[in-house]
């Protein structure tokens, strides 16, 4: 239903992207030159400019070269095409549809580094449940920054779905309790935990985290379902600490990959995807709860190299 | 230790015959690990290019410091070039002289931008400022009361008008400051990306309505190769006047300081060191290019051992040493040197892991470096100086009240004199190997002993570095 939009958008996103990975490449060819040493750095700058990172970078041009050694690749649409097949398949690699509960409410745990846009996102997958159909139940476990929960609260109002709460500094875990009792009680199809942003070089905070996680499962034993860490795009090679600091405290099942609508390139997805086994789930195209999108590896590579 | 000690003291003397000048060659290793340092602190590639292109031209045909690889002297270089870059420190703030100064926070989404108008406010209250804040995010759900309860925190007054435009919001709020009794405006703005025509022209329109004194950028410190789009795109609309760095109390690279710098050419004034409004703090450029470089590089420990270590009192020791005079008491003035530099632990633990001397890694994590220089202090403290400056007087009965007086062991105090003896017969011999301690020691004087663990730390040569107090430990967030 969104999908044209979101394409658009998407292209328009990654405009920079494939203005620089393909019109360059397109131009060294067309000046006739020869995959060499020369044009294997220039397009190492053109991936390191994306935040693709270092070592994905290397990774990458090391299998170009040997491939181009082995006569693999010969001309600049096969270039391309390895390049393009090498990413679709690091990005397909892992399933990436939502886990739901077999009964119950599944419930979706977000967490992320400060100001990534956590919030904003949980109002988008609540957009985008509804849209399912589904009965989504929002809580205010980000107890910590002011106004977090006035914030959720408004987006809450906006999308007509209940919230619980409790006071600002009131204690996270026992917040997300209530509302998994409240979603259970509720009837509830989706519950869906905001926390305050934290980073992942905090141990207590950290710890605070993994509690909340775990409050939850003496009342569903399997919950959280989905543990959702928000990635902001702009970040650089942060984010794959960050991603794997997460991992280690609360078990990851996806990204969610915002403010694509800048800039910003999303390389950093190939780097994460070529050190962590967490899938890209969905991606934020805006503020609005409706810049929202699923993650394609498919599509998103097709939009960057096209 | 002293095993240690020696061991340094031969992996200098293989590096001393090393001298002569910086060269394409010679650096050639150096300038590949800066490079991929710089990209992995993401720092933009064009910068980082342009960067060490620049250091290496100054660099090369520079005269090597003997005692300093070619490496670890372009590192140095490097360093000093990224501190003066990044320098001087300014965190000046421009105050208008005959109405309400005016400072205007800008930025993309989640930077940071309401957070750091609390921490500028409580900043100014200490400086005698009565601030006034002003909600000029209307887009954002909650930013409004996220200002006002930042407000009510700190006892400031809070200009909000949700229905009005941005601009008209700032200028009214500036209009009525002195009404209100305030002599600082703080603008606090909405997120934007700086490909977003409308919201920039809206930033432009506040700037020229509100004449701001100061206009600052506030940036996530974590931010990609993407932070010199739009440091760019705001720079060249606004006119920045600095930049504000947040969320550096995390463990990011940081490297985007240095693109900014690059691109907006403003000073970066403050940074943002946890998400309290007491964590502002004065940028330090010094602090920043280690960290750009890289935790446990050299050029950490060259910035902060260079002006700690006093060059008289080192030369004093250094001929002691090469006379074999070197008492106890010097030993513990070295200790005393090294607790200045903040700590013992802290210090190798910016070495790189493959410097430290084996096993030293498992006695820095339990702590061991820090008590093993505590005991070694308590026995020689428990000496009388006729006994630190003659260790030879010590017979069994004074090795036994030393042993009580530190609260030690008879064993503990005959290892301490033991390893001391075959530390001072070591100097004395090289004493006399004809100036090969002169060769040692380079051109920087400085002191190849304990804090020799340190290679080549007495030559870095141009390090401007000033000393950093203690290492700030990370801010703890109070519930
Ligand atoms: N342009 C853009 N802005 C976003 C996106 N997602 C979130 N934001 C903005 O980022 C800022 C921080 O978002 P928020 O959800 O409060 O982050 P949190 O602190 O992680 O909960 C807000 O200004 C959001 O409007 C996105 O996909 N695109
Ligand atoms: N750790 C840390 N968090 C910060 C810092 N500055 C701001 N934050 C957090 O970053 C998030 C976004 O900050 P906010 O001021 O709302 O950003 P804005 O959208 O630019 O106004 C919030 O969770 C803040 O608490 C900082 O210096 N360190
Ligand atoms: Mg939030
Ligand atoms: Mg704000």
């Amino acid at each position: 239903m969104f999908l044209k939009k979101s394409i658009d958008k998407l292209k328009s996103a990654l405009d920079r992207t494939r203005k620089i990975l393909n019109t360059d490449i397109s131009d060294l060819f067309q000046l006739g030159r020869k995959i060499d040493e020369n044009f294997l750095e220039e397009l190492e700058e053109k991936l390191i400019t994306a935040d693709v990172g270092v070592e994905t970078t290397l990774y990458l041009i090391s299998s170009l070269r040997e491939s181009y050694k082995n006569k693999e690749i010969e001309n600049k649409e096969a270039i391309l095409d390895f390049l393009k097949e090498t990413l679709k398949k690091k990005l397909s690699k892992k399933e990436n549809t939502i886990a739901r509960a077999s009964e119950g409410p599944t419930v979706i745990l977000v967490a992320g580094v400060n100001g990534v846009g956590k919030t904003t996102s949980i109002a988008k997958l609540t957009y985008y449940f509804s849209q399912e159909g589904k009965k989504v139940i929002l809580a205010a476990s980000d107890t910590f920054r002011a106004a977090a929960i006035e914030q959720l609260e408004k987006w809450a109002q906006r999308l007509d779905v209940d919230i619980i709460k409790q006071k600002m500094g009131a204690d996270p875990a026992a917040v997300a309790f209530d509302a998994i009792e409240a979603a259970v009680a509720r009837k509830a199809d989706i519950l869906i935990v905001d926390t305050a942003g934290r980073l992942h070089t905090q141990k207590n905070l950290m710890q605070e985290l993994g509690k909340i996680s775990r409050v939850m499962k003496k009342k569903i034993p399997d919950a959280p379902h989905e543990v959702l860490l928000v990635l902001d795009s702009t970040t650089g090679q942060n984010a794959i600490v960050q991603a794997k600091q997460f991992d280690e405290v609360i078990s990851l099942t996806g990204i969610f990959l915002t403010k694509l609508d800048g800039t910003a390139k999303g390389g950093v997805v190939l780097a994460i995807q070529n050190q962590l086994e967490t899938p890209v789930k969905f991606i934020g195209l805006g503020e609005q709860y409706e810049d929202i999108e699923v993650f394609d590896g498919e599509r998103f590579v097709d939009a960057l190299f096209s | 230790m002293f095993d240690t000690i020696s061991d340094k003291f031969q992996d200098i003397s293989r590096r001393i015959f090393s001298g002569g000048k910086l060269t394409e060659k010679n650096i050639e290793e150096a300038i590949r690990e800066i490079r991929t340092a710089l990209l992995e602190a993401d720092v933009n590639y064009g910068v980082a290019k342009t960067f060490i292109q620049r250091v290496k031209e100054k660099a090369l045909g520079e005269q090597l410091v003997k005692s300093v690889k070619a490496r670890e002297q372009f590192i140095a270089i490097v360093f000093d070039e990224l501190v003066s870059l990044m320098g001087p420190v300014d965190t000046s703030i421009s105050f208008a002289e005959k109405r309400a100064t005016v400072i205007m926070m800008a930025g993309l989404q989640g930077s940071g931008k309401t957070t750091t108008c609390g921490k500028m406010a409580k900043f100014l209250i200490k400086k005698g400022h009565r601030p006034l804040l002003v909600a000029a995010d209307i887009q954002r759900p909650g930013a409004i009361e996220q200002l006002q309860i930042l407000g009510e925190t700190l006892g400031v007054p809070v200009f909000s008008e949700p229905n009005w435009t941005p601009p008209k919001i700032c200028a009214k709020a500036v209009a009525e400051a002195s009404k209100k009794n305030c002599d600082v405006v703080i603008l606090d703005t909405a997120g934007r990306l700086h490909i977003d025509e409308g919201l920039m022209k809206e930033l432009g329109e506040i700037k020229k309505k509100t004449k701001p004194d100061n206009i600052f950028l506030v940036t996530d410190s974590m931010t990609g190769q993407d932070a010199v789009n739009s440091a760019q795109e705001f720079h060249k609309l606004l006119g920045l006047d600095g930049v504000v760095l947040t969320k550096l109390d995390g463990d990011t690279r940081g490297g985007a300081a240095l693109s900014i710098r690059e691109v907006a050419g403003c000073p970066i004034k403050f940074v943002g060191m946890g998400e309290t409004l007491d964590r502002l703090e004065e940028f330090d450029p010094q602090r920043m290019a280690s960290r750009i470089l890289g935790e446990g590089d050299l050029a950490g420990i060259a910035a902060i051992a260079k002006d700690l270590i006093n060059e008289e009192e080192a030369e004093k020791i250094q001929e002691k040493m090469l006379s074999g005079q070197f008492t106890l008491n010097d030993f513990l003035d070295q200790f005393s040197m090294m607790k200045k530099m903040g700590g013992f632990s802290d210090l190798m633990g910016m070495l790189p892991k493959n410097m430290l001397p084996p096993g030293a890694q498992e006695q820095l994590q339990s702590g061991d470096a820090e008590n093993m220089i505590k005991h070694t202090e308590a026995m020689i403290h428990s000496m009388t100086p006729q006994e630190r400056n003659h260790p030879d007087v010590l017979d069994g009965s004074r090795r036994l009240r030393v042993a009580k007086g530190s609260g030690k062991t008879i064993q503990d105090v005959n290892q301490l004199l033991k390893q001391f003896q075959d530390m001072r017969k070591m100097m004395g011999n090289m004493g006399q190997m004809g100036g090969f301690m002169d060769k040692l020691m380079g051109g920087g004087g400085g002191l190849p002993s304990m804090a020799g663990g340190l290679p080549g730390m007495g030559g870095m040569g141009g390090m401007s570095g000033k000393m950093r107090s203690k290492r700030k430990k990370k801010p703890r967030r109070k519930k």
